[in-house]
């Protein structure tokens, strides 16, 4: 029985893929550009479907990176801090609160992101944007700074949603550096820094690695707060933080109520099956970089 | 090291065993401290700020009488009445559904993979399988649960639906905290249980899990903490209703999330207070979950630290 149970998910990490498959193949048959190349994704004629995922790739890739880049230093720092400076005590409420971080659900992030933090992220855009516009990153977008939907202001809540897995999971693997290392770096006379520098950071190098790697799949799949804060544009991204848009799964979220024809939905559903092959990879990578030493939570 | 000493008394004296540390290593050592320190700041701050936010906003609509008793039915969008029992009716159904099939299927998953697989293949590929399955995003789960429940079997949109998709993303989150706890019964207790003669089943049933139980159900509480929050599944597998509906295998059904989401719709002031009215609900009712789950850890016979 108890096998019986493990076969099930087994099965099931199967089936998911073989039914997104078995759905979005019709679709992509009926699809009259290019599914990988083609900015538009226009499904409201089911005899004439025109999907491509370029501008959600773009509009994904973009807002995960970005929650990468921010969250990584910090999860870090947080890490370190929880297993080697705070005191000991309040190592564990401290741990807690950044794992409160991961319980406020994503709607709630979202609400938060598009009505305060966008608003008040808002000088640090327009700083980045007159300064640095020349550089594309930072250039105009397809849609207006002022009102706060972009993929700057995602990324910034992303990296926050993300924040408490990567540190969960260095921390993980921060504590099993083995104690004589650390002892013997002190007792060879050591500054703190320098012993978590020549033990703890060696050692734990690949595990952070990997912990980020699951912290960028969490950022690739959400679906909600990206959904709330983004502004949808009527242009394709241009490759700005200050594009709006969809990502795959908030494009897949938006259209939710009109999955009635098959034709159609199957155009979200292949969308979603590259979302579910991107996030597989970026997880397997992060499993082999690890080598065992972390599991998910 | 080229550090000159500057305070050795004389400078013939040979140099003593112990130096002091050089300026530009404490400087270092201090400038990692404060940053690392800062990291820890940076986090806690947009933690304070969104529940404070949160809070503020929303204090005013879930302090009114009917807030928790009555639902939306009949009450106009600028109309400053109803409250949200339908929609946590809602979150508790489909979390409570999600947990009673998640629950089994997760449980014996981990015994399963403690007491009987070993280092077997089937229990490496399970492994791997339930890590890869915590990577799947819930709105790959909601598709996945769409594509098979109801435009293959032909089902209608229903909680249920939801509830299935809630497992997908409940499952390795209690396989994982329960193969933990199931790890921290002592082989002591196995063995002598073995020694009685008792057998591998019994041993399983009367010994293991009763250790475990506490520790499991704290995993439990936690995951359903998680999968009441979801919006993905809900958008895409059940429709929004105003009034209560107790049926979960047919109609619409209001959640937390479902509401909040379909009220960002409504521009008046009824609306927008609505909204951070639920978003605070939802955040309580999560709360409520991670704190029981806190209670019964502090209860737990074994410790997981």
């Amino acid at each position: 029985m108890t096998s019986v149970s493990s076969l099930i998910i087994v099965v099931s990490i199967g089936l998911i893929g073989l039914f997104l498959l078995i759905k979005a193949v019709p679709s992509l048959r009926a699809d009259t550009v290019n599914f990988l190349t083609s900015p538009q994704f226009s499904t409201t004629d089911a005899r004439h479907l025109a999907f491509g995922i370029r501008d959600l790739l773009v509009v994904t890739v973009l807002s995960s990176m970005m929650a990468l880049l921010l969250a990584m230093p910090v999860a870090l720092g947080i890490a370190l801090f929880l297993t080697f400076y705070a005191p000991r005590q309040l190592s564990r409420p401290f741990a807690y609160i950044i794992d409160l971080l991961a319980a406020v659900p994503s709607i709630v992030y979202g609400l938060w992101g598009i009505a305060v933090l966008g608003p008040a992220l808002l000088p640090v855009a327009e700083w980045l944007n007159t300064r640095l516009g020349w550089f594309p990153l930072f250039a105009d977008g397809n849609v207006s700074i002022a009102g706060g939907g972009t993929i700057f202001t995602a990324g910034v809540v992303l990296a926050i949603m993300i924040l408490p897995i990567i540190t969960a999971v260095t921390r993980e693997v921060f504590v099993q550096t083995p104690r004589t290392h650390i002892e013997g770096a002190l007792a060879l006379g050591a500054t703190k820094w320098e012993m978590l520098r020549t033990t703890v950071l060696p050692f734990g190098r690949s595990g952070y690695i990997a912990a980020s790697m699951l912290g960028l799949g969490r950022a690739l799949g959400e679906t909600v707060a990206v959904l709330i804060i983004l502004r949808a544009a009527s242009t394709p991204a241009k490759g700005s933080l200050f594009d709006g848009g969809y990502t795959f799964a908030s494009k897949i979220a938006s259209a939710a109520a009109e999955f009635s024809e098959p034709l159609p939905t199957g155009a979200y559903i292949a969308a979603g099956l590259v979302l579910f092959v991107l996030t597989l990879v970026v997880n397997a990578l992060a499993r082999a970089v690890a080598h065992g030493k972390v599991r998910a939570r | 090291m080229t550090t000159i000493e500057t305070t050795a008394p004389s400078p013939a004296a040979p140099a003593p065993a112990l130096r002091s540390i050089g300026t530009a290593r404490r400087v270092k050592n201090w400038l990692a401290t404060v940053l690392v320190t800062l990291a820890f700041c940076v986090a806690v701050v947009p933690l304070a700020w969104l529940l404070t936010t949160v809070l503020t906003r929303g204090y005013r609509a879930i302090l009114r009488a009917n807030w928790w008793q009555k639902s939306l039915k009949g009450v106009l969008p600028e109309q400053f009445a109803g409250g949200v029992y339908h929609a946590i009716y809602g979150t508790l159904v489909q979390g409570l559904v999600c947990a009673v099939i998640a629950v089994p299927i997760g449980v014996l998953t981990a015994i399963y993979l403690v007491e009987y697989g070993e280092r077997g293949r089937l229990a490496r590929v399970t492994t791997f399988m339930v890590d890869i399955l915590s990577g799947v995003p819930s709105i790959v789960a909601a598709l996945f649960v769409f594509a098979v429940w109801i435009s293959t079997f032909g089902f209608s949109q229903s909680a249920l639906a939801v509830s299935l998709a809630l497992v997908l993303l409940m499952l390795p989150v209690i396989v994982r905290s329960s193969e933990e706890m199931l790890r921290l019964v002592p082989d002591e207790l196995r063995e002598a249980s073995y020694a009685l003669g008792v057998p591998k089943w019994k041993t399983i049933v009367r010994i293991v899990l009763p250790t475990a139980l506490s520790g499991m159900v704290t995993g439990v509480m936690l995951a359903l903490a998680r999968v009441m929050g979801e919006t993905a599944p809900v958008l895409v597998l059940v429709g929004y209703s105003r009034s209560i509906n107790y049926d979960i295998l047919d109609g619409n059904m209001a959640s937390i999330p479902l509401l909040i989401y379909t009220e960002l719709t409504n521009p008046e002031e009824a609306g927008v207070q609505r909204v951070w009215g639920a978003a605070l609900t939802l955040i309580i009712v999560i709360m409520f979950f991670n704190l029981l789950a806190t209670i019964i850890s502090r209860l737990s016979a074994v410790q997981s630290r």
